[in-house]
């Protein structure tokens, strides 16, 4: 399809802009003036709607294609949700921050403060920030808390120790955070080798930072005994709550021992995940470490009234401008309060349900690396495909021209040619009948007719693409 | 179980699944988790339908009042929406679908962040753009740690006309590197050149700059380049997309990485997000750019598509020594920027930024007209400006909030000595009469003595 800076014609104008109503200011100086116009697209209204409108037929969604990518908790999003978001668009984060302004602002900060009230309830914890923006983000202002823990006691420490199933961000988060990162390979009973943990612990760890259930899709038995290891150092449990849709009113991690969690609202709280973003990652806490919050913090006082804390001594300053992404906590609130109590609980038991139920079906067909019960996911392995040369990743396009969207391949990085499966509670037993026919089907070609998935997909826009031309020859941005 | 909210299964079908899973109850699959860890409480208000979700939603969003006429920047603008954005970034296909590790069903956002990259890069003058960043604060903070790592140096000059919240974004990213943060403090308005001269050695890897300032003050950054240049260290500045259908881009004015808030392209306030933000360089920087970059390549056939390219640098594969922590980003915001930055076009995008002067420059002269206000620049501003009062502006802007009016920022809890000090915002939505109203507010302010 041509670019939209293809489709452009010199003098042509899109939308009508108001007229003013002033005068004509004298114009800027010289050296301060563009000397072109930036070269924007020029086109009709009608030719950017169709633009856009066809680009977006190019994709895969949740509203389209059953989409299992693993650790991403691709459910349905609900359309109500984006209706209440709406509601919101007018109000200016800044009013909150004027004197007196809060008064003006007591739906938004009532709103976050109930909603960190209410993951507080679901993680355990004792207060939530809600300003991280991803769960990425969360994950380096969580680590940045323990660390001013640390600090306040004298020494911040030097490691943050995370199992080798760990999620790529856990690592690199910690690196930011100011720490060298330990990894703890994991047993063959699927979770973190207790006995390399317990080696790897010393007085100079800072955190364990831990998924539960892990990237594996298992919740890890021990858990309770690993944060008391820790503790008993002096090191805080991470937790990174990606895979909290398993486990929703089952257990709260708070009481295994957890002293700061961050939560994806764009995985387990039904907000969209727009193509990559954006995504909310508030982070709960611990009591010890509600001094460490960035910062504003909203607080209430004895008549219910909400005010803005913005200056603490000893807190970590600011994750990001305002109070983190607002639209996005306002569609996670209204879902909660939707499915309610018992409607989470019937989430997690769902996804759970529906990842046992596939990979029950697929087993015959695929190696299962770890063959245990799963939470919300399970990891199968294409290894007996390799046999025939065909890789995780022709699997994956062939299950594209089937209609599908491939589940998460090559992570977790512990298991060889990894196929991670994420149903999520929104889907139906006949959808996922059809997903197991085709990766039955897809197993069964990789022996009869290898060559088959390798030229997958056919029926997409493009077929495969070459990955290596675009890093050697890096064209990011069209040449006018 | 009649309300199932979205869990489709029948109590048949559930049956079915459990018999073939080998499980009595879905109970038994929790089996792994040791009943001592059990949850104990769990507080969840019981659920509701979709209408009475709604319904409690606008009566929490009644309880904000009414929206206030903003004269309010600080990071976010008022702007106007074109209608297409909301429709075309609404279409499910787009919202609905994860970042686009699959290129072949997911050309669509593939093209989509194409195309913002390049918008991006003509609207900066710059050469490499990735596909976003979270927001315009943290933008800051990772262009800063990307010039730490281009240069090898550790020392990080910050101008204090930068937003005091991206300040802070930095010192909390940079918290417990071994990285010193220096802040020049402003001189009327503009960065303090020879107070920058005194501390640009041979340990400074960057300056960071905003442009126009949290003052709305603008400048002419080329000399400035040149001097950062000289000492070795890159020139980082912080721009408002808006401003540059006006402004000479910052590749033309020598700027090594730009970076800012996307939320003034088509992102309404909400409340302070979501928004995005972006981030430009020169070429020679790419390999040390943080986040996903979308590039051009083709495919068997020879046919054009693009693909999420140098994933060597990012966390799924580098983890701990990885450009960047970011995974998700905010590309459905960068989507709703490409889709406002095309519908107002090339041209218009000059018009609507000489819009944003022409309002300010009225509004400018009309609030300096008010007895004992006067105006701190002397030099250009864009769309904001700062004003000094006779006397503090915070309970000024406390008494026009009554009135629905956020009348402007005090400066008082951000720069010292500034109590009297009130930064003002007009966009091109506030109407010649909306300004009026405002001058004529102020002055009725100051003249029954509320300070
Ligand atoms: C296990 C796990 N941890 C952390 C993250 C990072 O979350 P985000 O993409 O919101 O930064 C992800 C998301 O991909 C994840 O799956």
């Amino acid at each position: 399809m041509e670019l939209i800076y293809e489709k452009s014609v010199p003098g042509r104008r899109g939308v009508k802009l108001p007229a003013s109503d002033v005068p004509s200011a004298s114009a800027l100086p010289e050296g301060l003036l563009r000397t072109e116009p930036a070269g924007l697209a020029e086109i009709s209204e009608l030719d950017l709607v169709r633009h856009f409108t066809n680009l977006s037929r190019r994709n895969f969604s949740v509203d389209t294609n059953f989409y299992p990518l693993g650790s991403c908790t691709m459910k349905y999003n609900a359309k109500v949700l984006e209706n209440t978001a709406a509601l919101f668009a007018p109000f200016h984060p800044m009013t909150a921050l004027l004197p007196g302004g809060e008064e003006f602002c007591q739906g938004s900060l009532g709103m976050l403060y109930d909603l960190g009230q209410m993951l507080a309830d679901i993680t355990g914890m004792d207060e939530v920030t809600s300003q991280p923006l991803a769960g990425a983000h969360g994950e380096m202002t969580g680590i940045l808390l323990i660390s001013a823990y640390h600090r306040a006691k004298g020494n911040r420490k030097k490691y943050v120790l995370v199992p080798d199933s760990s999620h790529g961000t856990n690592p690199a988060s910690a690196t930011i955070a100011g720490y060298e990162v330990i990894t703890v390979p994991t047993a063959p009973y699927g979770d973190m080798d207790m006995e390399l943990f317990r080696q790897a612990m010393n007085d100079e760890v800072a955190a364990v930072m831990m998924t539960c259930p892990n990237t594996l899709g298992l919740f890890n038995p021990h858990i309770k005994e690993i944060s008391d290891i820790a503790h008993s150092f002096d090191a805080l449990m991470y937790y990174d709550g990606a895979n909290l849709n398993a486990i929703m009113g089952k257990v709260k991690p708070g009481d295994v021992g957890f002293d700061v969690v961050h939560v994806n609202l764009h995985k387990t709280f039904g907000t969209p995940h727009g193509g990559g973003g954006p995504g909310s990652g508030p982070v709960g806490v611990k009591k010890a470490l509600i001094p460490f919050l960035p910062q504003p913090r909203i607080v209430m006082d004895d008549d219910g009234v909400l005010s803005l804390e913005t200056f603490r001594p000893g807190s970590i300053g600011r994750a990001a401008n305002f109070f983190g992404n607002f639209g996005i906590m306002v569609r996670a609130y209204a879902y909660i309060i939707m499915l309610g109590r018992e409607g989470l609980i019937r989430v997690s038991e769902q996804a759970v349900l529906n990842a046992n139920y596939i990979m029950e079906r697929l087993k015959p067909f695929y190696d299962l690396p770890y063959d245990q019960t799963c939470m919300h996911e399970c990891v199968f392995s294409a290894s007996r495909q390799l046999a025939h040369g065909v890789h995780a990743i022709d699997i994956a396009k062939f299950l594209i021209d089937r209609g599908f969207h491939p589940p998460t391949v090559y992570f977790p990085l512990i298991v060889k040619e990894a196929i991670m499966i994420e149903p999520t509670e929104t889907e139906s037993k006949a959808a996922m009948d059809a997903f197991i026919e085709v990766m039955i089907e897809a197993a069964r070609t990789a022996g009869s007719d290898p060559q088959a998935l390798l030229d997958a997909p056919l029926t997409m826009p493009v077929s495969r693409l070459d990955e290596t031309k675009a890093a050697r020859e890096l064209n990011v941005c069209c040449l006018v | 179980m009649n309300d199932s909210h979205y869990c489709p299964h029948t109590e048949e079908e559930i049956r079915e699944m459990l018999s073939v899973v080998g499980a009595s109850s879905v109970e038994e699959l929790f089996a792994p988790i040791p009943p001592e860890l059990r949850a104990k409480t769990f507080n969840i208000p019981p659920g509701m339908s979709e209408f009475e979700t709604f319904a409690r939603m606008q009566d929490i969003v009644a309880d904000n009042g009414a929206a206030m006429v903003n004269f309010i920047g600080g990071g976010f603008y008022d702007h106007i929406i074109p209608a297409v954005v909301d429709h075309l970034s609404g279409r499910a296909e787009f919202y609905t679908a994860y970042t686009p590790y699959q290129p072949e069903c997911s050309q669509g956002t593939l093209q989509a962040l194409f195309e913002y990259q390049t918008a991006i890069c003509r609207l900066t003058g710059l050469d490499v753009s990735n596909a976003s960043l979270y927001d315009g604060a943290t933008a800051c903070a990772e262009a800063a740690m990307m010039a730490l790592r281009a240069t090898g140096r550790n020392r990080i000059v910050v101008d204090g006309c930068v937003s005091p919240f991206s300040r802070q974004v930095l010192k909390t990213y940079l918290y417990n590197q071994d990285v010193e943060v220096v802040e020049i403090t402003p001189l009327d308005g503009l960065l303090n050149r020879a107070a920058l001269a005194a501390v640009l050695d041979g340990r400074v890897a960057a300056v960071l700059v905003q442009n126009p300032n949290f003052f709305g003050g603008i400048e002419d950054l080329s000399p400035l380049a040149s001097q950062i240049h000289a000492a070795g260290a890159l020139l980082v500045a912080s721009v408002y997309p808006v401003s540059l259908g006006l402004i000479r881009s910052p590749g033309e004015m020598g700027v090594d990485i730009a970076v800012g808030d996307g939320q003034s392209l088509g992102n309404p306030l909400s409340f302070g997000g979501p928004s995005f933000g972006f981030i430009a360089a020169k070429k020679s920087l790419i390999r040390n750019m943080p986040g996903r970059i979308v590039g051009e390549t083709i495919d068997k056939n020879g046919k054009r598509g693009f693909v999420l390219t140098l994933q060597a640098r990012e966390q799924h594969i580098k983890r701990h020594k990885a450009t960047s922590n970011i995974c998700s980003n905010q590309g459905l915001c960068a989507l709703r920027g490409l889709i406002f930055l095309s519908s107002v076009g090339k041209e218009g995008l000059a018009d609507l930024a000489r819009l944003n002067w022409d309002k300010a420059e009225y509004a400018k002269a009309r609030l300096a007209g008010i007895p004992g206000v006067t105006v701190l620049q002397s030099a250009p501003t864009f769309n904001e400006f700062t004003l000094f009062l006779p006397g503090p502006a915070a309970p000024i802007v406390t008494e026009l909030l009554k009135q629905g009016i956020a009348a402007g920022v005090p400066l008082g809890d951000y720069y010292e000595d500034s109590v009297n000090t009130l930064v003002v915002t007009v966009t091109e939505k506030r109407t010649k009469k909306e300004i009026d109203r405002l001058a004529d507010a102020l002055q009725a302010e100051l003249e029954c003595g509320h300070i």
